[in-house]
């Protein structure tokens, strides 16, 4: 133990050296620079604005200092570092930041006590210091603009696309009341309250009028989403508390930036110009400003939806335009002088829906992982470089009485506000949000880098103390990310606030989700009262009218065929998780036995149809050439970044009922193409065969020798019973799929697939699915396609699923038929030994009844 | 308040009626006023037709069966107090209300609650959601979107999912387990109703 801690902090030490390296040589290249030129470089990491400064500067510096005019002889190398030396320091920077994430990531032991966002900011201190050593002033910094521009936009995207919007609309009205009233009230009382103690006399004489006080409110009131999210995912509170917190620090910093900048321009105006017109014209500002900005967010968000509609072609930027409008939107904001974090956020959370479902699969993957890493890096930087920037001796001037008293009414008020707007939303909530839920969300109230901004944006010729300001901003960060943040864990578990529920929903959830919904709306009919959601019944009405008309392919549906999405996702899981656990057992590569039929039929259908084939035994006969491997991975990335949406993909293709007040798009209204197209027929087959899987196992074990009896028969009568449909084999007819040739019939496709698989099993890998499935339950009802097919069919079914599941993994919940999961897995490692000898003597005769 | 006692005096065992569904009288009397505006007739109970003529209940995919749910067998006719009875099912649940011991359970509770669903589906009444009575309400619920095919997988992996004991079937017991992580309380309680 104790040494595995050593080892630890070993690592940790070790890539605490060479950060130290890292700074010590950016801080010397700088220096260097200096005293080179003494030019002023960039403050900042990614100071992209001075880099575009400095560009005409740093030409003209290879004029003069590299590429002198006159040469003695050529160069084979010179010394560039003017050329490149904004650029190479921000990305430095970005590396250094980073790493220091990987450090703090090193220690699972530090991370479950100690907010990462805390030891992020004092990995900051300690690189501040190092700089600071070096250069003897701080030389970067974190610059307003470069927060503003370049660093949030992505964060807030982010956020707002990921944004759980069911939850978030549903819960809107209280996220609005806490961001508006809750804002007003915190930025006014904490401004008002300092006044008054600073007129009391409490922190000596300070050149700040009652105005600066509001400012200085208004700015400190923003409660940050960047430090929320970051406690916040660590405790995993219930998602209501969750939403609340998070949407209100969200909408909050629109709130605050606009509250700024009315205080800000009142400020300007200065005491004596201010009379009820400019109080007024403040006030209708401040709403022009939000509202607007949440308009042109939506604007924004219908331009992209409708651009997504048309960029199939282009799919590998796809992704991009996104980002790109998104970006877009934030800066057309702020041209405007609207709010761009409001236009930003709603633009994320109107277009999720729109593009999710115009977007390729893979584009909204890319998307959300380009987005991921964007802002994850970001944040990263910020609170480094909230530390980096604390060491700097001309920001600090203590005044003991205004910091003190800062934290003190922050914290208060923010109780006060939280719990009063909560006690009257309280009265007309269903659910009411318990006082342990109130208290941490009042305790969740973080400050962070968009106070600290704002701050930075003072200017100083308008606000003398702004050194004082800006540092007491940066205390009351410190004070609520490190203090707050570590304490916010060991407060959830001793409040017992209810956590996160495992959202693991199952068929039977969604199913019964969607009839309580019906039930619920039936019965407010029967009352004859309009029950909540007058609103978004009328909007999805509205919606499903107009809104999908314009912005949603017309053929989303189609990829996305309704309760087969869910059923889809599940199996896809399923399919991987068995892929998986057999490959832990032993090789797939058996499967490479197989002849240029299975070769075929991999390319037609695992081109064409790659997201649909998902039935295990079919992905791994899909996979039957050597590059088994890859194509398992193919699934797998597939799978995992959709694992999410899986369970959401029901919710959105049951009928939905009034209740359902997700403001989800409906696909409902579209018509089930007419002529059912492949990837629904394969669809069809794959469910069937997984549906015999799940019954069989209840049939019995049927002795071996009946696996390979009259095989022709079968296929015969199935050809017979069931005539063969042109149109069903539509995807297997062309000449190149030999089974297709011969056999028509869809269902008997199937069968030889089956087949095959239990041969398979039999040729490679250690097979314990031949285990006696002694069952003494009643014999199951055939579901109608298997009695159909007659009798031969009752047994094939059986040695179908057995063959299916080779291995048996033992964490397939949703593969495994129930009676297979709760066997307790000794009996199938027993039943192992002795079936395998069997399992070799089958294999001829199986294989000349398949082929 | 003299209209309000008037009204409240007119209707049997109100007294009764309150203490058992938790009602409040404001919600008696609006209950009351819905009830004769749906009772056309006059007759004093209510009869599938009258349902039927709430023109959103008409476009309910499950409506028929929550209709169904009022009439108990063999019953063409429901009363005022049963119908009340049967709302109190989607009263949210209050945790103020102070808990008499050896009162009986409360019509809301958390399984009555999950009993008045399950009902929905068991059409038969044998205790169980045999694998048809749950295609019955998938069919209804899913419509045309789907083939008959598509239906019968989705039902059989559902009653797989939640089929403790292997007989194909969800009983009561089955069916309250696969729903334990669901918070019925929510899910099945109406606003307006506290």
């Amino acid at each position: 133990m104790f040494f595995a801690q050593q080892k630890s902090m070993m690592a940790f030490l070790q890539q605490f050296a060479l950060l130290a390296l890292l700074i010590v040589f950016i801080t010397s290249c700088k220096a260097e620079t200096l005293e080179g030129d003494s030019v002023e470089v960039g403050h900042n990491y990614s100071s992209k604005s001075s880099a575009t400064e400095h560009t005409s500067t740093s030409i003209n510096d290879s004029t003069d200092g590299h590429a002198p005019s006159e040469i003695s002889t050529l160069p084979i190398v010179t010394w560039k570092w003017h050329h490149i030396e904004t650029p190479y320091l921000v990305a430095l920077w970005i590396l250094t930041c980073w790493l220091c994430k990987l450090v703090c990531e090193l220690n699972h032991n530090v991370t479950s006590v100690f907010p990462e966002s805390g030891l992020l900011i004092i990995l900051g201190f300690i690189l501040g210091g190092i700089v600071w050593g070096a250069d003897k002033a701080q030389t970067f910094k974190l610059i307003p603009t470069n927060f503003f521009y370049y660093l949030l936009p992505q964060i807030i995207l982010d956020a707002s696309y990921c944004m759980p919007n069911k939850l978030f609309f549903s819960n809107l009205g209280a996220i609005l009341i806490h961001a508006i009233i809750g804002t007003c009230w915190n930025a006014a009382t904490v401004g008002i309250s300092l006044w008054a103690c600073y007129e009391g006399g409490a922190m000596g004489t300070l050149n700040i009028g009652f105005l600066q006080f509001m400012l200085f409110g208004a700015l400190i009131s923003a409660v940050d989403p960047v430090a929320v999210i970051a406690v916040f995912e660590e405790v995993h509170v219930n998602e209501v508390l969750y939403i609340l917190v998070f949407g209100e620090s969200l909408l909050n910093d629109g709130v605050t930036v606009v509250l700024y900048n009315v205080f800000d321009a009142f400020v300007s105006l200065g005491g004596p110009k201010i009379n009820a017109a400019e109080i007024i014209k403040g006030i209708v500002s401040f709403f022009v400003v939000a509202f607007g900005g949440s308009f042109l967010g939506v604007v924004f968000a219908i331009l992209i939806s409708m651009l997504t509609r048309i960029t199939k072609n282009v799919q590998v930027i796809e992704a991009g335009f996104i980002i790109v409008l998104g970006y877009l939107s934030y800066l057309t904001a702020e041209m405007l002088s609207l709010s761009a974090i409001l236009s930003i956020t709603f633009c994320g959370v109107c277009c999720q829906k729109y593009i999710n479902a115009n977007m390729d699969e893979k584009s909204v993957t890319t998307l959300r992982y380009t987005l991921k890493v964007m802002a994850n890096g970001s944040e990263t930087m910020i609170f480094v470089f909230l530390g980096v920037s604390a060491i700097d001796k001309n920001i600090w001037v203590w005044n003991t009485g205004f910091i003190l008293l800062t934290i003190l009414f922050v914290v208060v008020f923010r109780f006060i506000g939280v719990f009063f707007l909560n006690w009257v939303l309280n009265q007309s909530r269903l659910i009411p949000i318990d006082i342990t839920d109130q208290f941490v969300m009042a305790y969740g109230g973080l400050r962070g880098a968009v106070a600290y901004g704002l701050a930075a944006l003072l200017d100083e010729k308008k606000i003398p103390e702004k050194n004082l300001m800006l540092g007491t901003t940066l205390i009351v960060v410190y004070f609520t990310v490190i203090l707050q943040g570590i304490t916010m864990k060991p407060l959830v578990q001793w409040l017992k606030v209810k956590k996160a529920t495992n959202s693991d929903l199952t068929l039977n959830g969604k199913m019964n989700n969607r009839a309580f919904e019906h039930i619920l709306t039936a019965m407010e009919d029967i009352c004859g009262r309009m029950g909540d959601n007058w609103w978004t019944r009328h909007w999805k009405y509205f919606e499903d009218r107009h809104v999908c008309w314009l912005l949603m392919k017309s053929d989303a549906k189609k990829h996305r065929d309704p309760i087969f999405g869910a059923f889809h996702k599940l199996n896809l899981e399923d399919a991987t998780k068995y892929v998986t656990e057999g490959e832990c057992k032993g090789s797939l590569s058996f499967i490479r036995n197989y002849e240029s039929t299975s070769v075929d039929f991999k390319k037609k259908l695992a081109l064409q149809y790659a997201d649909i084939d998902n039935v295990p035994v079919t992905s791994v006969m899909k996979n039957s050439i050597p590059s088994v491997s890859l194509d398992i991975h193919e699934q797998d990335r597939k799978s995992t970044p959709d694992d999410l949406s899986a369970h959401h993909l029901l919710d959105q293709h049951l009928y939905k009922s009034r209740r359902n007040n997700c403001p989800t798009y409906s696909r409902n209204h579209y018509n089930t193409s007419e002529n059912p197209d492949e990837m629904q027929e394969i669809f069809q087959r794959t469910m069937r065969s997984r549906t015999e899987s799940f019954n069989s196992p209840k049939m019995g074990f049927n002795p071996v020798k009946k696996l390979s009896k009259h095989p022709n028969k079968d296929s015969t009568h199935k050809l017979n019973g069931k005539p063969a449909d042109p149109h069903r084999t539509h995807p297997y007819g062309d000449g190149d799929f030999e089974i297709s040739a011969a056999s028509a019939s869809s269902g008997e496709i199937a069968g030889h697939f089956h087949r095959r698989s239990t041969n398979t099993h039999g040729a490679g890998v250690d097979n314990p699915a031949f285990i006696p499935e002694i069952d003494t339950s009643p014999p199951m009802r055939n579901p109608p396609w298997q009695t159909e097919t007659g009798n031969n069919a009752a047994v094939a079914p059986s040695q179908r699923a057995q063959g299916r599941m080779p291995w048996t993994p033992t964490n397939l919940r949703h593969l495994a038929p129930q009676r297979m999961r709760t066997r307790s897995t000794d009996s199938i490692v027993t039943a192992d030994a002795s079936l395998d000898e069997k399992a070799p003597e089958e294999k001829p005769g199986k294989h000349h009844t398949r082929l | 308040m003299g209209s309000t006692n008037s009204t409240l005096l007119k209707i049997p065992n109100v007294e009764v009626l309150m203490q058992e569904t938790g009602f409040s009288p404001a919600h008696i009397i609006r209950l009351h006023d819905r009830f004769k505006a749906l009772d056309k007739e006059g007759r004093g109970h209510l009869c599938p037709q009258d349902f039927g003529a709430i023109k959103e209940l008409a476009m309910n995919p499950i409506g028929d069966r929550i209709i169904g749910a009022f009439f108990s067998p063999g019953k063409e006719t429901v009363d005022f107090d049963t119908f009340v009875k049967i709302l109190a099912h989607f009263r949210p649940v209050d945790k103020d209300r102070p808990k008499e011991l050896n009162s009986p359970e409360p019509i809301n509770s958390r399984s009555n609650k999950l009993r008045f669903a399950f009902q929905l589906y068991d059409q038969d009444k044998d205790g169980k959601i045999s694998r048809d009575e749950l295609l019955q309400v998938l069919r209804a619920m899913l419509g045309m979107q789907v083939t008959e095919e598509q239906l019968e997988s989705v039902a059989d992996r559902t009653i797989q999912e939640a089929d403790l004991d292997r007989d194909d079937a969800i009983s009561f017991e089955e069916f309250r387990k696969s729903l334990e992580k669901i918070n019925i309380d929510n899910l099945m309680s109406i606003r307006f109703l506290r």
